[in-house]
């Protein structure tokens, strides 16, 4: 994952609560068995039909409750190929979060009022680091977990970090941690 | 300190701060295929095979195709062919197309009996908090957290809030769990239980059969929940007793589990109480879960509302549904009927659609069919006659699988067809683009098949 630090420019509204990630990416683009290609099918139908225009900008502004539904993280691939580099919204679905932060899509967490002044100043600056949005109604903090934080400032892959604590899985295990639960190999 | 549910299987998972261990994995074929890929260019392998487990289940036919290389769509039969062969690959055991344990991965779990109270299960598919249903801790992840559980059996995972939903007195005749859970997510709205792991609690609840509370906590996530659960009781030790996947020493398990409900004092970040029997058969009018009413009411005003955002949102899903407020949900005329999907195609569900239509022929104007969970719930309904109920009703029978719950497989609803599902979600296009869903318990299914519109099934024979 490439590292986050800063996101500046200008800002894409989708000014919608409650958007499920069926609509962000609709069934039919989910048999393909790559991580890559799927920005032009981004709101597939709401695009064809007219209903939406998005512009390719760094920063999504959307509706509370985005990416609610299917946990599928070719949402995620869709708008990171796209374009989008962050999101901001006054709250996320838990799983399409997570599912940003392991692509380098950044989500932020603002309430409704800030969300509404970025949007109506086009154009903000993102500053994971220092955890601030600027924009032409001011500078505003957001919250976000410091681990989390850590790594996407420094681009880390989460599955080679986790492996490099395998002492500590190793030590889980022989603790009986790993007796709990059913052997699937031998049903 | 007393302690809740929650807690007694959070705490004996963490590995360190942050990292929990996954008793088991339950993998499909659609959200898999990235995560083994990403495995083999790193050159790393499955760390447990032994607590992974693979099914096909979302885009298979439902035509009783034989094996996956039959499958006529090509780029269906490329991805259950990649599940089967990354399975042998890094040594997961599959059922897939051909096996008789195949099935949608939410229902085999806990048939074959993998599915136990005090575990950690996650599988790349939202609808995992069903498994909660046996007092576990169980729900969705994405592809690259799928990857991650392959690699490590483990899971970066931030402890989340908590929040008990007190249920009180009873449901009524002709009130089920999908009753009580689409009633909960209208009050709560699909954003209410975000950042919560949910534990639903009180008499009705304890009253529900597994098959009920599964029908319960595989909807929390339509709520926005990270995880719900019920606190493992006898019904849950009677369910799993015999299973293929049950524990040798189940005298002992059973000891263990029954240390796991949840203390007395215990105390959740949040407390919601609910009257049961204040709860009517519901029917969904929108395009999101919470979008829902009883069936008896008429379609409602967006003007009425407070909320923007909620009003702006039932404009369009009103739009989107073709349907006028103040129109009577039992004079809205149907086109299709689906039976089927991760929340309402067990046994049981089956035996009560099945019982409201004997003697019944499905309306002239309604093509209906039924989809059991697994090929093991359609060996047991066939075995049962349910099959032959619902062919004499004039319903499609068929194999297995998620089919018109989201439409990935060729069970599509045409534009503009409205459908009443026993599934979970009613997005815009969900079933098939331009179709129009509405959430509905098994029985009000069934019933809605035979009359071609919706009743209230208190008052139907």
């Amino acid at each position: 994952m490439e590292a986050v630090e800063v996101i500046e420019g200008k800002v894409s509204v989708l000014d919608r609560a409650d958007v499920d990630t069926d609509q962000i990416i609709p069934k039919q683009f989910l048999k393909r068995l790559e991580r890559s290609g799927y920005g032009e099918f981004l709101f597939y139908d709401w695009m064809r039909d007219g209903e939406i225009e998005l512009e390719p900008n760094p920063i999504l502004l959307t509706g509370r409750n985005f990416g609610c539904g299917s946990s599928r993280e070719h949402a995620v691939w869709a708008l990171r190929d796209f374009g989008f580099e962050a999101v901001v919204a006054p709250s996320f679905a838990d799983i399409f979060y997570v599912n940003c932060t392991k692509n380098g899509l950044l989500p932020v967490i603002l309430d409704e009022e800030h969300c509404l002044g970025i949007a109506e100043a086009g154009e903000a600056r993102i500053d994971v680091d220092e955890q601030t949005v600027d924009f032409a109604g001011g500078v505003v903090r957001f919250d976000i977990d410091e681990e989390i934080k850590h790594r996407l400032l420094h681009g880390l892959d989460d599955i080679g970090t986790t492996l490099q604590r395998a002492d500590e899985i190793d030590a889980f295990e022989r603790a009986g941690g790993a007796d709990r639960g059913p052997v699937t190999t031998s049903l | 300190m007393p302690k809740t549910l929650f807690d007694k299987i959070w705490e004996p998972h963490e590995v360190a701060d942050g990292l929990i261990y996954i008793d088991l994995h339950l993998v499909h074929e659609i959200t898999s295929a990235q995560a083994f890929e990403g495995l083999r260019l790193a050159g790393r392998g499955v760390r447990r095979p032994d607590k992974t487990l693979a099914t096909a289940d979302h885009n298979v036919p439902t035509d009783g195709t034989p094996a996956a290389r039959l499958i006529a769509e090509e780029m269906s039969r490329k991805q259950v062919e990649a599940l089967e062969h990354n399975c042998e690959q890094f040594g997961v055991p599959v059922y897939s197309l051909g096996s008789g344990r195949r099935g949608i991965v939410h229902v085999i779990g806990p048939e074959l009996g993998l599915t136990q109270p005090g575990m950690a299960i996650v599988c790349g598919d939202s609808h995992t908090s069903t498994h909660g249903a046996f007092g576990a801790l169980a729900f969705g992840i994405g592809t690259s957290e799928v990857e991650h559980v392959l690699a490590t059996q483990c899971l970066l995972q931030r402890r989340p809030r908590t929040m008990r939903i007190n249920y009180a007195g009873g449901l009524g005749r002709g009130v089920t769990p999908k009753d009580l859970i689409l009633a909960t997510l209208g009050r709560l709205g699909t954003h209410g239980m975000i950042g919560y792991a949910v534990e639903y609690a009180g008499a009705p609840v304890r009253e529900l059969s597994m098959e009920g509370r599964m029908t319960v906590c595989n909807m929390t996530i339509e709520g926005g929940g990270r995880a719900g659960m019920v606190a493992p009781d006898d019904a849950t030790f009677a369910y799993i007793e015999g299973r293929p996947g049950a524990p040798e020493d189940f005298a002992a398990a059973v000891e263990r589990w029954r240390e796991l409900p949840s203390d007395d004092g215990a105390t959740f970040d949040r407390e919601v109480e609910i009257d049961a029997s204040e709860i009517s058969p519901m029917v969904t009018w929108g395009t999101q879960p919470g979008q829902v009413v009883e069936v008896t009411d008429p379609v409602p005003d967006p003007a009425t509302m407070d909320s923007a955002p909620d009003r702006e949102a039932a404009e369009r899903a009103l739009a989107y549904m073709a349907l006028e407020p103040g129109t009577p949900m039992r004079d809205i005329l149907l086109d299709r009927v689906f039976i089927g999907s991760c929340v309402n195609s067990r046994i049981e569900d089956l035996r009560a659609a099945a019982s409201m239509i004997a003697g019944h022929r499905a309306s002239g104007s309604v093509r209906a069919m039924v989809v059991p969970g697994s090929e093991q719930v359609k060996a047991a309904a066939e075995k049962e006659g349910l099959d032959e109920v619902f062919r004499a009703a004039g319903f499609e029978w068929r194999s297995s699988g998620c089919s018109m719950c989201l439409g990935m497989n060729p069970d599509v609803l045409g534009e503009g067809e409205r459908c009443a599902s026993t599934s979970n979600r009613n997005y815009e296009g969900r079933q098939g683009k331009g179709g129009r869903t509405h959430l509905v318990s098994p029985q009000m299914a069934a019933a809605a098949a035979v009359e071609g519109r919706f009743v209230d099934i208190r008052d139907w024979s």
